[in-house]
């Protein structure tokens, strides 16, 4: 199934991912040929089949509810491109 | 090379004997990165100084009596796994600034052991590629011939082993990550079975299909480093709570009655006829060895790589989610907005194959499209699944080739990813099923190295290695060297 320039342009603003215009039309492309490649799964009828999440089938395994870490504040926010009295820096959210 | 010995295990007992310190030994590998890699470009980060204090603590600890099996033995590690302290790039523009406040399990385990890290190898970025070419850091070369690509994404990894730069690496394989690297070098690499290695502080492209596994020289190099890196992690939360064995416990076992199954589908009209047959003279080598070969059938092998496809980039695109601009990363210059710094950060920090899969993965997942792909990929894994888990009623092990061709020229599959993803078709459906699968060297076409793929049941790491050692004590395809590096 062809994957129009106004799908990528949806479809990167969900991923919040920005894509150059003039790139747009080359992804369409190259999305289209996976789509169609991918297709091939449409010819085998899966229709009693269980969908397989995890190859084991194991359940996840849940721990106690309680503190393991250590305080690690400011060696996290070391990483942090920018940041202000102990807080992620970001642009002006609120006009 | 003469100096010293190309294996794991020969190079252990060299220490063990006093034959050569850890830091001469850590100094001789420094000095082969420091020789060659300028051209191969097989580590994105060297860790002199830390490699050369890791080794005289080893060589105390050997002096103290507290020697491992691997204690002093150097080793590369994939720069996908975080080391405190050192920078943890995934071969990406976005985590070029990033230095983890923490020690991956596998690396902390490898530190326990005693072993010495060389330094992070280079990658497909984030792991999504089967060439090496995708990485912010350039192209990996092929040792055997510097025109070729070394496979993907752990291509640093498999390259650096083969050239003798480091006895073994780490690597990881979410759809043939150390198996195709490793046939392309001419290496042996071990996927194990999903959740036998942690996953903690391996940075994450497809939490479902991710493993992490060594690449080396020979089969029981695999086993000397799985032994060091396997085994239960609450801190995973897909690591099984199952006891670990002793892998090299089958390293010296016959193989007679062996029962191996050669899949129909493998070799059917599509395969390069002097890749089968190179293959099927691997096979006959096996049945001298008292193996007993029977075609197997794999009837839904083909879907393999159309079900990857959805279930990786889905899983990708939710994972790579994280990287916002915010709490660690790159940052793109002067956003205008929260939503301009979320775009452009990750519209610069990510390469073009990311872009693809975090694109094509959104896109299964997005609103009415989701039961067409995502659902539909995970019913075929079941059929792929299904199929291994009916072949195992009657072999023990499947073999086939691990990759269609030998490593192909540079940008060969430039702007065409379907034909990159296509050489994926023998080594994705053990991701799919989470079974443990190896390559090792079988032989050459065209004076490239190609690779036997070994496939067992759940948790037959062992018996897996076992049989890849017997074949490797009838051959010697995993103890050459390219002219270049030796």
């Amino acid at each position: 199934m062809p994957i129009s320039d106004q799908e990528v342009r949806s479809v990167a603003a969900l991923a919040r991912l920005a894509i150059e215009e003039h790139a747009i039309s080359h992804y369409a492309a190259e999305l289209s040929a996976i789509l169609d490649f991918v297709g091939q799964m449409n010819a085998t009828d899966t229709s009693n089949v269980a969908p397989l999440a995890h190859p084991l089938e194991l359940d996840a395994r849940l721990r106690a509810d309680c503190v393991t870490e250590g305080d690690q504040r400011e060696r996290l926010l070391g990483l942090a491109p920018a940041t202000a009295n102990g807080l992620f820096l970001v642009p002006k959210v609120i006009e | 090379m003469a100096d010293y010995p190309l294996t794991v295990a020969e190079l252990a007992s060299g220490l063990a004997r006093g034959d050569y310190s850890s830091v001469e030994l850590t100094r001789h590998y420094l000095a082969r990165i420091e020789r060659f890699d300028p051209d191969l470009n097989s580590f994105i980060t060297v860790c002199a100084d830390q490699a050369l204090a890791e080794a005289a603590a080893a060589d105390q600890r050997r002096a103290a009596g507290h020697a491992g099996p691997v204690t002093g033995v150097p080793y590369a590690n994939k720069d996908l796994f975080c080391t405190e302290g050192v920078r943890t790039s995934c071969g990406s523009r976005m985590l070029d600034n990033f230095i983890a406040p923490y020690d991956a399990t596998v690396v902390a385990r490898l530190r326990a052991a005693g072993m010495v890290m060389l330094g992070k190898t280079n990658l497909d970025e984030f792991a999504m590629g089967s060439t090496n070419e995708h990485s912010y850091y350039g192209a990996v070369r092929n040792p055997w011939d510097a025109s070729r690509v070394p496979g993907g994404s752990s291509g640093g990894s498999a390259a650096a082993v083969a050239a003798a730069l480091a006895p073994i690496a780490t690597g990881t394989d979410t759809g043939g990550s150390i198996r195709q690297p490793a046939a392309f070098c001419g290496v042996s690499g071990l996927k194990p079975t999903y959740g036998r290695v942690s996953r903690w502080g391996m940075v994450a492209y497809a939490s479902s299909l991710d493993q992490g596994g060594p690449i080396g020289r020979s089969a029981r190099d695999l086993a000397l480093m799985l032994n060091a890196i396997a085994g239960f992690d609450p801190l995973d939360s897909t690591s099984v709570e199952r006891e670990v064995e002793d892998y090299t416990r089958c390293l010296e076992q016959s193989i007679a009655g062996l029962r191996i199954g050669r899949p129909r589908e493998y070799f059917d009209a599509r395969l390069d006829s002097r890749m089968a047959s190179a293959i099927d003279a691997a096979l006959d080598r096996l049945r001298e060895l008292g193996a007993e070969i029977s075609d197997v059938s794999l009837p839904h092998a083909a879907l393999a790589i159309p079900a990857y496809y959805v279930i990786a980039p889905a899983e990708c695109s939710s994972n790579l989610s994280r990287y916002d601009g915010v709490r660690y990363g790159y940052r793109c210059a002067n956003p205008r907005n929260l939503l301009d710094l979320y775009c452009r950060s990750r519209g610069e920090g990510f390469g073009a194959e990311v872009k693809r899969r975090i694109l094509i993965g959104t896109y299964a997942l997005s609103s009415g499209y989701y039961d067409a792909y995502y659902r539909k990929a995970q019913q075929v894994r079941r059929l792929v699944r299904d199929d291994f888990v009916n072949a195992f009623t009657t072999v023990d092990v499947i073999a086939g080739p691990t990759t269609p061709s030998v490593a192909y020229s540079s940008g060969a599959h430039a702007g065409d990813p379907v034909a990159m993803y296509l050489g994926d078709v023998y080594t994705t459906s053990a991701n799919l099923a989470g079974l443990p699968s190896c390559s090792i060297p079988a032989g050459t076409l065209d004076d490239m190295p190609l690779g036997l793929q070994l496939t067992a049941n759940y948790f037959q790491e062992a018996r897996l290695l076992g049989l890849a050692h017997a074949y490797q004590q009838a051959t010697d395809w995993h103890q050459r060297l390219p002219a270049a590096y030796a």
